[in-house]
């Protein structure tokens, strides 16, 4: 019990305390010296000289360029692969545009909003297209939601545990405020026929993807996107426009989006057959598996980073999200599960949105294994890495959400570790 | 209540009934498309049915000599082992340690073939192959875990009729079961 975080919390408000009495004790300074200039010698050159211009479009500080997206790509065929979030230098739940995750089949097309439109038609009434300046008249709404690759973390069925940081292991997630029309009145102004099930939805990239979604779920809660977090979405992104499906995999939320056509069966094209599917030991496949589970991840301290003060009050934070809807607590243990504490969720919790969890921890030293495990508003509590290799086997290689072990060593070293 | 203040509450109301009416939030835009629906750039997706198929015809032979020229660089001269997703081979091999995905052992239609083939390959120049070429590299792949025998002409009545190895290998998890 030794390290669990309950005494961490406890002892990091001791020491706060503490603190706060020593800093009452520090006598007033004296008056300055007014015969000599004294500040140019002390204070740092840019509060001495006037900033830089006014910029047309903001770019982060130079001394952040290394907080970039990881690409993982085919060198025979560059644009096919993913880059991946960089989740550990990210703080709160948005994603910024720049650093959202990619997924591209055959790169980022450079579409012509003035020649591209949406087609709706199969099984309607009236078979109807839209251009962009159309669709900029109808009424639209936001929703904040996290979009995972269905690939994602699929290091994790690996035998031994793969060391990157956790961004570069479990950042084919990133997390949005999508604005855009609500599917279903699209839709019904072609006029759903009753036999209608299923819509394939297809790109207009040079993979031009399409796959085969629920029509229920276009009717629920599925946005037509034009703006990712305020501005026009970004290329790599969908522009001029894509699906955003809440809460369920990425490969779902067409990109770049031409065509919906309904029907009453799926299409079986190779992104719902040959890809997504999840290989069972028995030899089967789970097929149209939709919706990310609840997951979790502490993103500080994670590998890639040290302890640097032994003792020392560090700040455990993460981020948890699950398809199904809210989450609902978010669970630390500093011992490898045997004992769990509650993180604090940072508000709003969002539905299908990433909720930012933390807790203080004061770390004495000792060798602990650093976990977190998430439950949603249904109920369902992230899995052991080996509860879920138990169901699914090891060559499902979609939908890995177990629980995440950081080893912390007595050096204040960080390792990715298997087996708690 | 004074006239004026009628008057007011009565612009009020009429202002929430019009506003709260839900047809006449928005103006329906979509265009007419009846036609456009028809036209083959629209009509991309292939049905396990064969619905979609565009006429053509091919046989392995003709294939083999495509797949040396235009998908071997990336997929390997045996359709294994580089690159790109392992096409041939490994039937049989999904319950093993080391089970491989590849079109044969794994896909379950083979019209999934010509809709992927088609829209997404080669990969620097997708749309740029005939139906006969899409026909004879799909029979090629096929015939080399025997799935068609070497001389089958693959078209678009045949194709369909094509059994994939793994047919029953899928179980749907929607609606969730």
């Amino acid at each position: 019990m030794k390290n669990t975080p309950t005494q961490s919390r406890r002892q990091f408000l001791q020491k706060a305390a503490l603190g706060g009495a020593l800093a009452g004790t520090i006598s007033l300074p004296i008056l300055a010296n007014t015969d000599k200039l004294e500040f140019p010698d002390n204070l740092p050159e840019w509060m001495r000289k006037p900033g830089g211009e006014f910029g047309n479009y903001g770019q982060p500080s130079k001394h952040e360029q290394n907080v970039i997206r990881w690409i993982s790509a085919n060198p025979a065929a560059p644009g096919n692969g993913v880059s991946w979030t960089p989740l550990h230098d990210l703080q709160g739940t948005i994603t910024p545009n720049g650093l959202h995750y990619e997924r591209h089949h055959n790169g980022v097309p450079q579409i012509d909003p003035e020649q591209h439109i949406l087609l709706i038609d199969g099984l309607v009434e009236k078979p109807i297209r839209f251009d962009i300046k159309s669709l900029m008249r109808y009424p639209m709404v936001s929703k904040t939601c996290f979009i995972e690759c269905g690939g994602n973390s699929n290091s994790g069925w690996r035998s031994n545990p793969i060391q990157s940081q956790a961004g570069y292991a479990h950042g084919l997630v990133s997390n949005a405020e999508w604005t855009g029309i609500p599917l279903k009145l699209l839709l019904k102004e072609a006029g759903i026929k009753s036999t209608a099930t299923w819509v394939i939805a297809e790109g207009a990239d040079a993979a031009a993807l399409n796959i085969s979604i629920p029509l229920e779920k276009l009717l629920d809660d599925a946005l037509l996107a034009l703006y990712q977090n305020g501005e026009r979405l970004r290329p790599e992104n969908g522009y001029p426009m894509r699906l955003v499906l809440p809460g369920w995999e990425g490969i779902l939320n067409v990109k770049w989006l031409r065509q919906l056509r309904l029907t009453d069966e799926p299409i079986m094209s190779r992104d719902e057959t040959s890809q997504y599917t999840e290989l069972l030991p028995d030899g089967t496949a789970r097929q149209f598996t939709f919706i990310n589970e609840a997951k979790s991840l502490i993103t500080s301290p994670s590998l890639g980073m040290m302890l640097p003060d032994n003792p020392g009050i560090y700040q455990i934070s993460g981020l948890a999200w699950s398809g199904r809807g809210k989450i609902t607590r978010v669970e630390i243990s500093a011992d490898g599960g045997d004992n769990w504490v509650d993180a604090e969720l940072q508000g709003p919790v969002l539905d299908k949105a990433f909720t930012r969890f933390s807790l203080p921890w004061h770390w004495q030293g000792e060798y602990a294994i650093l976990q977190s495990r998430a439950t949603d508003e249904t109920g369902y509590v992230q899995p052991t890495r080996e509860a879920l290799v138990e169901n699914r086997g090891k060559h499902g290689f979609f939908h890995y959400n177990a629980i995440v072990s950081w080893e912390i060593t007595e050096e204040g070293d960080i390792n990715h570790v298997y087996g708690f | 209540m004074s006239m004026a203040s009628k008057i007011i509450l009565s612009s009020l109301l009429f202002l929430i009934t019009c506003y709260s009416h839900a047809d006449s939030d928005y103006q329906a835009l979509g265009k007419p498309a009846a036609d456009l629906s028809q036209q083959s750039q629209w009509n991309l997706s292939i049905a396990p049915d064969g619905k979609g198929l565009p006429k053509g015809k091919g046989i392995a032979s003709q294939g083999k000599k495509l797949f040396a020229l235009k998908c071997a660089a990336c997929h390997g001269p045996e359709g294994i082992g580089a690159s790109a997703d392992p096409l041939m081979g490994e039937v049989g091999s999904l319950t093993s340690d080391y089970p491989e995905k590849t079109v044969n052992s794994y896909w379950p239609y083979a019209t999934t073939l010509f809709d992927y083939i088609r829209r997404s390959m080669p990969i620097n120049a997708p749309f740029s192959l005939t139906p006969d070429e899409i026909y004879a590299l799909s029979a090629y792949i096929l015939s080399q875990d025997a799935i068609i025998a070497e001389d089958f002409e693959l078209n678009e009545e045949t194709l369909p009729r094509v059994t994939m190895p793994n047919r029953e290998g899928f179980i749907s998890f929607y609606p969730e079961n």
